[in-house]
C-alpha cells in the first residue's frame, strides 16, 4: 500500500452521509478554553487523521466524542441525529469505540476474555466461552489478523503490535460504526507499525468511520483519506488528503495556516 | 452484526481454517507441544499446581522416611486432612482478596469472632445448631461488608484496615468469651463435622460418582471444543488429568476407609464430614470464579482495574464483594475449627492462623500481586501447611523450630511468586 492520493471507491459508495459531525463545539476546563468552535466531519469507510501539536486538544476532542468530557456548547450529530453524550456508555450505545493509547487490556486474561470484557456472553449465569471464542476468532479473521498464535493466549505474552491489534479488534467486535484510535503506532517498531496501519486501513475498508490520531506524517499520508488539523484548539483545516502535501500539514500543525488554508491570521493571533 | 456487516474479500476464502493463524489453538498431541505449552505458561508467570504438588510429594516422602511407623498410617493421614480443613477454608476466601492484590489480615480473627458467636449461641441460649451456624455465617458476611466498604468505598488501603481490625476483632472475641475463658462446643452436629464419618459405602459411592462426573464433564468439554474447532488441550493432557484426579480421589477414599481405630474392640473408618464440606465449597467457588461473569470480573479488576472500569465493570462492588466472600469463608473456617477442637477460646483464630492461610494460598500458586490464583490453590497449599505441621509434630521438634520452618516456607513461596511475576513482566519488554 503506497501513497493513496485518489482512492478508487472499491465497492464502497463515496463518502456518502457523514457518520459524525461536530458543529461549533466548545470545551473549557475551568477558565482555560481548550476547544474553540470545532467543526469536524467524519465519513464511513474513511480514515480521518486528526493531527496537531502537543496540547492542541486532540485527546480532549476525542474524549468529548467518547462522552468522557461532555461538550460545553455546540452540536454533536451522529448519523444525522443530534445526540447528547454524557458518559462512555452513551457513546458505546451509538457504536462509538475508542482505543486509548494505554490500550486498557488486562494482562492476566486471554485475548477472548479481553475482547469481551464487561460484555460477556452468558447462558444463564454461565459464561458462554464457546460462542465468545468463535466470535473473537471470526472478527480477527475478518480483519485478516494472522499474527496471533492462539486466541487463548494471555495478553501478557503478546508483543506491542499484537496488543494494539487485540485492542482494535475489541473495538470492532461491537458493531461499532466509529472507531477512534489515539496514537496507535506511537510505541511500535517498523514491522508492527506496518501491521497496525494495514489494520486501520482494513477497518475503513470494512465500512467503519475511523479517526486516527498521529504525530507521524508518514503514517498519516499512508493511511488517511482526510486530514483534520487542530491548532490551539481550533480546526485549521479539514480536507481530503490529496488536496494537501506533507509540508502544508506540518505548517498547519505548527502555525495554524498554510497558503490559503487555515485559520485567519487575526483569529490565530487571538488564540495565542 | 447488522447494519455494519464486515465484508472483506479475504473473509470468504478461509472461515477459521488452519491457514488463518491461531495454529496454537489446536496443539498437536505431541509431548513436545505439551512441554512447550507449559513452558509458555511458566514464562507468563504461572507455575500452575506444580510447586505445591512437588511440595506435597517431597514432604510426604521426607516424613515417611523420618517417621516410617507413624506418618503414613490411616489414622495420621485422617488427622492430617482434618487439621488442614480450617486453614484451607480460610485460604479459599483469601484467594478472592489476593486476586485483587488486596490482603485481609483480619480473616483469622474474624473466624474467631464467628466461632465465639456460634459457641455462645449453643452454650448460653441453647439454640439449635443450624441457628448458631446461620448466625456465625451471617456475622462473617456482615464483617466482610464492613471491611469491604472501608477498603472499596472509603478507600483505605486494605493492609491498614485489616491490621486495625485484626486488633479490634480480637477484643470482641475476648469480650464474647471472657478473659481466660473457654466455651465448650458440645453440639453433636457441630462436633460431627470434624469427628464423625460418612458410612464407608457412601464414601465410596460419592468418590466414584465424583470421578465419573469429572471425567464426563472434561471429556464432553473437550469433544465439543474439537467439534466446534475451538481452542482445546491435547487429549493426552485431558486424560492424564482425569487419571490423576481419579487416583487421588479413590486413593484417599481407600485410605480413609481402612479401620484406623487404635483398639481392636471398636471400628473407626470412613471419610470425615469435613472433607466433603471442603470439596463442595471448592467446586462451588471454582465454578463462581471460573465460569461466571462475576469471576471473570474479579480477575479483570485484579489484572488491570482501570481497564475493568472502562469496560463498565463496577470495580467498587467487586472490591467489596471479595471481602464478603473472605468473611463468609472465615466464618465457615471458624465453625470447622470449633468442631475439631470442641471449644472456642479468646485465642481462636489469632496467632498464626492467618499467616498459615495466606501461606496456603501463596504456596498453592496464588499471587500476592493480584490477578493470578485459583480456589484449588488453597487446598493444595493447605495440605502442604498441614503436612509440615503434622510431620514436625511427629518429629517432636520444639515449637520455635516449627515457627521458623513454617515462616521459611511462606517466604520461599512468596519469593517464587515474586520471581515468576518478574519473569512475566520482563518477558514482554
Ligand atoms: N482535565 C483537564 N483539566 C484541565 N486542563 C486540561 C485537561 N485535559 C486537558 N487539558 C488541557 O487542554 C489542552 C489540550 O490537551 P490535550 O490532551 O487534548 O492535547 P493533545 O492534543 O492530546 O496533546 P498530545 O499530542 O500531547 O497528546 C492542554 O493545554 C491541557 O493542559
Ligand atoms: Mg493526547
Amino acid at each position: 500500500m503506497s501513497v493513496l492520493p485518489d482512492r478508487p471507491s472499491d465497492g464502497h459508495p463515496g463518502p456518502g452521509s457523514p457518520t459524525l459531525e461536530l458543529r461549533g463545539v466548545n470545551k473549557s476546563f475551568g477558565a482555560v478554553q481548550v476547544l474553540h468552535d470545532v467543526h469536524l466531519t467524519v465519513y464511513p469507510g474513511q480514515v480521518t487523521a486528526l493531527v496537531g501539536d502537543n496540547g492542541a486538544g486532540k485527546s480532549t476532542l476525542i474524549k468529548a466524542i467518547a462522552g468522557i468530557h461532555p461538550v460545553d456548547s455546540g452540536e454533536v450529530v451522529f448519523e444525522g441525529r443530534r445526540v447528547h453524550l454524557h458518559g462512555p456508555r452513551d457513546a458505546a450505545r451509538l457504536g462509538i469505540e475508542v482505543v486509548y493509547q494505554d490500550l486498557a487490556l488486562a494482562d492476566n486474561l486471554d485475548v477472548v476474555q479481553n475482547m469481551f470484557l464487561g460484555r460477556e456472553r452468558k447462558r444463564g449465569v454461565v459464561l458462554d466461552e464457546a460462542s465468545m471464542e468463535q466470535a473473537a476468532r471470526d472478527t480477527l479473521t475478518k480483519l485478516s489478523v494472522r499474527t496471533l498464535k492462539s486466541v487463548r493466549q494471555l495478553v501478557s505474552s503478546l508483543s506491542g503490535g499484537q496488543r494494539q491489534t487485540v485492542a482494535i479488534a475489541k473495538a470492532v467486535l461491537w458493531e461499532s460504526k466509529l472507531v477512534i484510535l489515539d496514537e496507535p503506532t506511537a510505541a511500535l517498531g517498523v514491522a508492527q507499525t506496518r501491521q497496525v496501519l494495514d489494520l486501520v486501513r482494513r477497518l475503513a475498508d470494512t465500512g467503519h468511520a475511523v479517526i486516527f490520531i498521529s504525530h507521524n506524517m508518514v503514517d498519516v499520508f499512508e493511511v488517511a483519506d482526510r486530514v483534520a488539523a487542530l491548532y490551539l484548539g481550533r480546526i485549521a483545516a479539514d480536507v481530503p488528503v490529496d488536496q494537501v502535501d506533507r509540508a502544508q500539514v506540518v505548517e498547519l500543525i505548527t502555525a495554524g495556516r498554510s497558503g490559503d488554508l487555515g485559520i485567519e491570521p487575526t483569529v490565530a493571533e487571538a488564540g495565542v | 452484526m447488522s447494519g455494519n456487516t464486515i465484508q472483506t474479500p479475504t473473509s470468504a476464502q478461509e472461515p477459521g481454517g488452519a491457514s488463518s493463524g491461531f495454529e496454537g489453538d489446536r496443539a498437536a498431541d505431541s509431548v513436545g507441544a505439551i512441554v512447550r505449552g507449559y513452558v509458555d505458561k511458566v514464562r507468563g508467570g504461572d507455575l500452575g499446581a506444580l510447586p505445591a504438588v512437588l511440595g506435597i510429594v517431597v514432604l510426604g516422602i521426607l516424613f515417611t522416611v523420618l517417621r516410617p511407623d507413624t506418618f503414613l498410617t490411616p489414622l495420621n493421614l485422617t488427622n492430617l486432612l482434618v487439621q488442614a480443613v480450617p486453614i484451607t477454608l480460610l485460604a479459599m476466601g483469601l484467594v478472592f482478596v489476593l486476586l485483587l492484590g488486596e490482603i485481609d489480615l483480619s480473616a483469622g480473627v474474624v473466624s474467631g469472632v464467628c466461632a465465639a458467636v456460634l459457641a455462645q449461641l449453643l452454650a448460653e441460649s441453647g439454640s439449635p445448631w443450624w441457628v448458631a451456624v446461620l448466625a456465625a455465617v451471617a456475622t462473617g458476611m456482615l464483617i466482610g461488608v464492613f471491611t469491604g466498604s472501608l477498603v472499596g468505598i472509603v478507600g483505605i488501603p486494605s493492609f491498614v484496615v485489616t491490621l486495625a481490625l485484626f486488633l479490634g476483632w480480637q477484643g470482641v472475641t475476648l469480650r464474647l468469651i471472657g478473659q481466660g475463658g473457654t466455651v465448650p462446643v458440645r453440639d453433636p452436629v457441630i462436633n460431627g463435622i470434624s469427628n464423625d464419618t460418612l458410612p464407608v459405602w457412601l464414601g465410596w459411592l460419592l468418590a466414584v460418582l465424583l470421578v465419573l462426573l469429572y471425567a464426563g464433564l472434561q471429556l464432553a468439554r473437550w469433544r465439543s471444543q474439537r467439534a466446534r474447532k475451538l481452542a482445546s488441550e491435547p487429549l493426552v493432557i485431558v486424560v492424564a488429568r482425569i487419571v490423576l484426579i481419579a487416583a487421588v480421589v479413590l486413593g484417599v477414599t481407600a485410605v480413609l476407609s481402612v479401620d484406623r481405630a487404635l483398639s481392636a474392640a471398636v471400628e473407626l473408618a470412613g471419610i470425615p464430614y469435613a472433607v466433603p464440606l471442603v470439596l463442595v465449597l471448592l467446586l462451588a467457588l471454582t465454578f463462581l470464579l471460573g465460569r461466571t461473569g462475576y469471576g471473570r470480573h474479579v480477575y479483570a479488576v485484579g489484572g488491570n482495574a482501570e481497564a475493568a472500569r472502562r469496560a463498565g465493570i463496577d470495580v467498587t462492588r467487586i472490591r467489596v464483594s471479595v471481602f464478603v466472600i473472605a468473611g463468609t469463608m472465615a466464618a465457615i473456617s471458624g465453625i470447622a475449627a470449633a468442631s475439631r477442637l470442641g471449644s472456642v477460646t479468646p485465642g481462636s483464630g489469632a496467632g498464626n492462623t492467618l499467616l498459615y492461610a495466606v501461606g496456603a494460598a501463596v504456596i498453592g500458586g496464588t499471587s500476592l500481586f493480584g490477578g493470578r490464583g485459583r480456589v484449588r490453590d488453597a487446598v493444595l497449599g493447605g495440605l502442604v501447611i498441614a503436612i509440615i505441621a503434622n510431620g514436625l509434630g511427629l518429629l517432636g521438634v520444639q515449637a520455635y523450630l516449627n515457627f521458623i520452618i513454617t515462616g521459611g516456607v511462606l517466604l520461599l513461596a512468596a519469593s517464587v511468586d515474586a520471581l515468576a511475576r518478574r519473569r512475566a513482566t520482563t518477558a514482554r519488554r
